[in-house]
C-alpha cells in the first residue's frame, strides 16, 4: 500500500475546508435553508426532480452552508412542486410551480445571490413544520 | 467530500449497540438504498449519545430531530415519512415521563438542555471512526499550536492556570503533576493514559474513547510535548472491545496522517502510543499499580513517595493521567486557561462528566459545569425518581464513594464539597437510589465488590473489608449487635488510616458515610430486627394483603418456585416455606397486594 501523504499544520485548516459541508449540516446553523416540499402531492407533481437538481446545483457550485431539507404538503397542493427558501433573520419565501430549470434558476439567483425570484414566488411568509 | 442533504446519526456507544444500534444501521441504509436516497442521505455510527435510557438513538442533521428506543420495524415508515415526505415522526420521539406531547428536538429535552459539553463535545456528532471528521470539528488544531507555537513552559503554564485537576478520583492538579514530570531527571519519560475504569455502574472513559478517541490521541501528544516524553501507553481494561477497536483505529489513522509518530504535522516532534489491555482488576486504576501492570506485573500498589512523575515506568519519570483528563487537555489548549478557569468553583474548574444510574428516569451520561447542585442533576437533568417514588441517597465516587442523604441535595458537586461530605468525587459514577433501598444492603454490596478487588497487600484493607463485609453482613440476617457497630466503625477507620492505598483508604467510605447518615437504619436492623426499606430477606416475609388481592393469578405465574396458591378471583397464598423472597410477586402484582412484612419468626428471637 502506497504510503499516505503526511499532514502538515497548514493541512489541517485545508481538511476543515473541505468538511465545511458536514459541519454546518450537523450544527444546523446554515447561511440559508431550502425546503423541498414532499409531502405525497409533492411528490406526486415531481419534487423528487425539484430536489435532484437543487443537491446538484449545490455539488456544482460548492456551495456547502446551505442546509438542504424536506417537508411535508404546504396545503396548496395544485402548485406543486414547491421550495421554500429562508434565510436567517429574514421571513421564508416560498415558491410554487416548479420545474428543475426553474429551480436551478431560484438556486443561483436567490440562494447565491440573495435576489428573490418574483416570477415563481407565491409569497413572503411563514409556516412551521411540526 | 460529497454533499449530502441529511445525515442520520446512528448512536453506536455500548449502550445503544448491545440493543440493537447496529441493526437499526443496517435497517437505515438498506431502507435508504431502496428509497433510493443514498445519494442524498448519509448514514453514520458515532460515539456514545449519553441518553442511554433511550436507546437505540437516532439523530437526524440539519433537522436535529432526536428518536429514540428505535425497532429495525420503524425503519421503513420512518425513512419514508421524514426522509422522503419531510415529516418527522412523532411516535418515535421522546416523550417525558408525565407528559404527553413528544419533544421533537434534542436542544429542547430537559436531559440534554442542562449539560455543559466539552469533553464530550463530539459526542454524537461524529464518526468516530473517521479522522476528518475529528478535524472538521477543530479536532488537532490545539495539538498544532501546541507543537508550533508553544514552548513546554507555555503549555504548563496554560494547564496550571486552568486550574484542571485530575479527573480520574484524587483531583491532583494536572498542571503540577506535568511540571513535575517536566523537572524530573531521568529519560526517556513516558505517558500513560489510565483508562482503567473499573467501578460497577461507571462508564464515563469507555464513553469518551468510544466517542470520540482522537480528543485522547491529542491530549496526550500535547502532554508530551509539555513533559518531554517520546513514548506513551493507553490502558485500556480488555472488557471494553468496542472503546478498544477505536482507540486502535484511530493511532492507526493517526499514524497513517502524520499526526503520531515521528515528526508530527512536519513540527520535528516525535511522540508514540501503544496500547496495553489491563484485565480488569479494580485496583489497577491506582496509579503506581496501573504502572505495574503495564510492566508485565501483578497490580498491586507501591509506597510513594517517589511519586510516578519521579520514578515511574521502568524507575523513569511518568506522568499518568485519566481518560478524561487526557481529552480535556486539548479544548484548553484551543480555548485558553481563562474560558476554562470560567467555569466551574473556586477550586473545581470546568465539567465533569458523572454517569447516572440507579432508580432515576434517565439514566445515561451527563457532562455539567462543577458546582452545579445534587438537585440540579437528579431532578434537572435526571428527571427524577421512576414512579414517583422519594428520593433517598446518592452514592458518589464509585464503590468507595461515600452516600448522601436527601437532606443535603443542595450540595454542589466539586471536589471539597463531595470529600466533606463524606463522599468523593471518584471517576464520576453516580448511583441514585430511593425509598425502597436498604442503605445497610448497599454498603454489604460495595464491600462484598471491594473485599473481591482489595490487591492484599495491606492487612488493614485485605482483612478490614473482609471483616466489614461479614459484619454489615451480619446485621442484614438480623443477627447484628449493637457491640458489631462499635466493632464495624473502629475497623472502618483503621482501614481508612493505614492502608497504603487509594482502595483502601476509601474503601471504608460505604460503610462510614451510611453509618453517620442512615445509623438508623443500622439501629432497626439490629435493635427491631427489621429493614425498614423492606429489601434484606431474611427480615421479610411477602404475604397477600387479601382486601387488595383480586386473584388475578399475575404473581402465581411470576413465583419461580410456585409458592403462590390460589385460582382466579380467589385471594392467593403464600406458602413460606417455598418462598425464596425473591420479590417477583410484589414486581407483577397491580394492586399492591403483596406487602413485604417483618419475619415474625425473628422478632421473637
Amino acid at each position: 500500500m502506497a504510503e499516505k501523504k503526511k499532514l502538515r499544520i497548514q493541512d489541517l485548516a485545508k481538511i476543515r475546508e473541505k468538511t465545511r459541508a458536514l459541519t454546518t449540516i450537523r450544527e444546523s446553523e446554515g447561511r440559508a435553508k431550502v425546503t423541498v416540499h414532499m409531502g405525497t402531492c409533492g411528490i406526486a407533481a415531481g419534487a423528487r426532480e425539484i430536489m435532484d437538481a437543487l443537491l446538484d446545483e449545490m455539488q456544482k457550485n460548492k456551495v456547502q452552508d446551505v442546509i438542504v431539507s424536506t417537508s411535508g404538503c404546504a396545503g396548496l397542493c395544485n402548485r406543486e412542486p414547491m421550495a421554500t427558501v429562508e434565510f436567517k433573520g429574514q421571513p421564508p419565501v416560498k415558491y410554487v410551480d416548479l420545474t428543475p430549470d426553474k429551480m436551478r434558476k431560484i438556486f443561483a439567483e436567490h440562494v447565491l445571490c440573495g435576489r428573490v425570484v418574483p416570477a415563481h414566488a407565491l409569497a413572503v411568509g411563514s409556516e412551521t413544520v411540526y | 467530500m460529497k454533499q449530502y442533504r441529511a445525515h442520520l446519526l446512528v448512536c453506536a456507544g455500548t449502550g445503544c449497540v448491545s440493543c440493537g444500534a447496529f441493526k437499526i444501521k443496517e435497517a437505515l441504509e438498506k431502507e435508504i438504498q431502496k428509497r433510493k436516497l443514498q445519494d442524498e442521505v448519509l448514514v453514520i455510527a458515532t460515539g456514545c449519545n449519553g441518553f442511554c435510557e433511550r436507546g437505540p438513538i437516532l439523530m437526524v442533521h440539519p433537522d436535529g430531530v432526536f428518536y429514540q428506543q428505535l425497532k429495525v420495524g420503524d425503519v421503513p415508515f420512518l425513512v419514508e415519512e421524514h426522509l422522503l415526505k419531510g415529516r418527522p415522526v412523532k411516535k418515535l420521539m421522546y416523550i417525558p415521563p408525565e407528559e404527553k406531547e413528544p419533544i421533537p428536538k434534542m436542544k429542547d429535552i430537559e436531559f440534554f438542555k442542562h449539560q455543559r459539553l466539552i469533553v464530550l463535545r463530539n459526542r454524537g456528532r461524529i464518526d468516530p471512526e473517521k479522522v476528518e471528521e475529528y478535524i472538521a470539528f477543530d479536532g488537532y488544531e490545539a495539538m498544532g499550536k501546541a507543537l508550533a507555537e508553544m514552548t513546554p513552559e507555555k503549555i504548563i503554564a496554560e494547564i496550571t492556570a486552568s486550574g484542571l485537576r485530575g479527573r480520574g478520583g484524587a483531583g491532583f492538579p494536572t498542571g503540577k503533576k506535568w511540571a513535575a514530570g517536566r523537572a524530573a531527571k531521568g529519560s526517556p519519560k513516558y505517558l500513560i493514559c489510565n483508562g482503567d475504569e473499573g467501578d460497577p455502574g461507571a462508564f464515563m472513559d469507555r464513553s469518551v474513547l468510544e466517542a470520540d478517541p482522537h480528543a485522547v490521541l491529542e491530549g496526550m501528544v500535547i502532554g508530551a510535548k509539555a513533559v518531554g516524553a517520546e513514548k506513551g501507553f493507553i490502558y485500556i481494561r480488555h472488557e471494553y472491545p468496542l472503546a478498544l477497536k477505536r482507540v486502535v483505529i484511530a493511532i492507526e489513522q493517526a499514524r497513517d496522517n502524520g499526526l503520531l509518530g515521528e515528526d508530527i504535522l512536519g513540527t520535528g516532534f516525535n511522540f508514540d502510543l501503544e496500547i496495553v489491555e489491563g484485565a480488569g482488576a479494580f485496583v489497577s486504576g491506582e496509579e503506581t499499580a496501573l504502572i505495574a501492570s503495564v510492566e508485565g506485573r501483578i497490580g498491586m500498589p507501591r509506597q510513594r513517595p517517589p511519586y510516578p512523575a519521579q520514578k515511574g515506568l521502568w524507575g523513569k519519570p511518568t506522568v499518568i493521567n485519566n481518560v478524561e483528563t487526557w481529552a480535556t487537555v486539548p479544548n484548553i489548549i484551543l480555548r485558553g486557561a481563562k474560558w476554562f478557569s470560567g467555569l466551574g468553583t473556586k477550586t473545581s474548574k470546568g465539567t465533569k462528566i458523572f454517569s447516572l444510574v440507579g432508580k432515576i428516569n434517565n439514566t445515561g451520561l451527563v457532562e455539567v459545569p462543577m458546582g452545579i447542585s445534587l438537585k440540579d442533576v437528579i431532578y434537572g437533568i435526571g428527571g427524577g425518581i421512576p414512579g414517583g417514588r422519594d428520593f433517598k441517597s446518592i452514592q458518589i465516587g464509585g464503590p468507595s464513594g461515600g452516600c448522601i442523604p436527601a437532606k443535603m441535595l443542595d450540595l454542589p458537586v466539586d471536589y471539597e464539597s463531595l470529600t466533606e461530605a463524606g463522599a468523593m468525587m471518584g471517576s464520576g459514577g453516580m448511583i441514585v437510589m430511593d425509598d425502597k433501598t436498604c442503605m445497610v444492603d448497599i454498603a454489604k454490596y460495595f464491600l462484598n465488590f471491594l473485599r473481591d478487588e482489595s490487591c492484599g497487600k495491606c492487612v488493614s484493607c485485605r482483612e478490614g473489608t473482609q471483616r466489614m463485609w461479614e459484619i454489615v453482613k451480619k446485621i442484614t440476617e438480623g443477627k447484628g449487635t449493637e457491640r458489631d457497630l462499635v466493632v464495624l466503625e473502629d475497623v472502618a477507620r483503621t482501614c481508612k488510616d493505614a492502608s497504603l492505598c487509594g482502595l483502601g483508604q476509601t474503601a471504608a467510605n460505604p460503610v462510614l458515610s451510611t453509618l453517620q447518615y442512615f445509623r438508623h437504619e443500622y439501629e432497626a436492623h439490629i435493635l427491631d430486627k427489621r429493614c425498614p426499606a423492606g429489601v434484606c430477606t431474611a427480615l421479610i416475609r411477602y404475604v397477600v394483603v387479601a382486601e387488595k388481592c383480586t386473584g388475578c393469578l399475575a404473581c402465581k405465574t411470576a413465583c419461580p418456585t410456585q409458592a403462590i396458591k390460589g385460582t382466579l378471583k380467589d385471594v392467593h397464598l403464600i406458602e413460606q416455606a417455598k418462598c425464596i423472597k425473591c420479590g417477583a410477586c410484589q414486581e407483577a402484582c397491580r394492586f399492591e397486594a403483596i406487602e413485604a412484612q417483618r419475619e415474625e419468626a425473628i422478632q421473637v428471637i
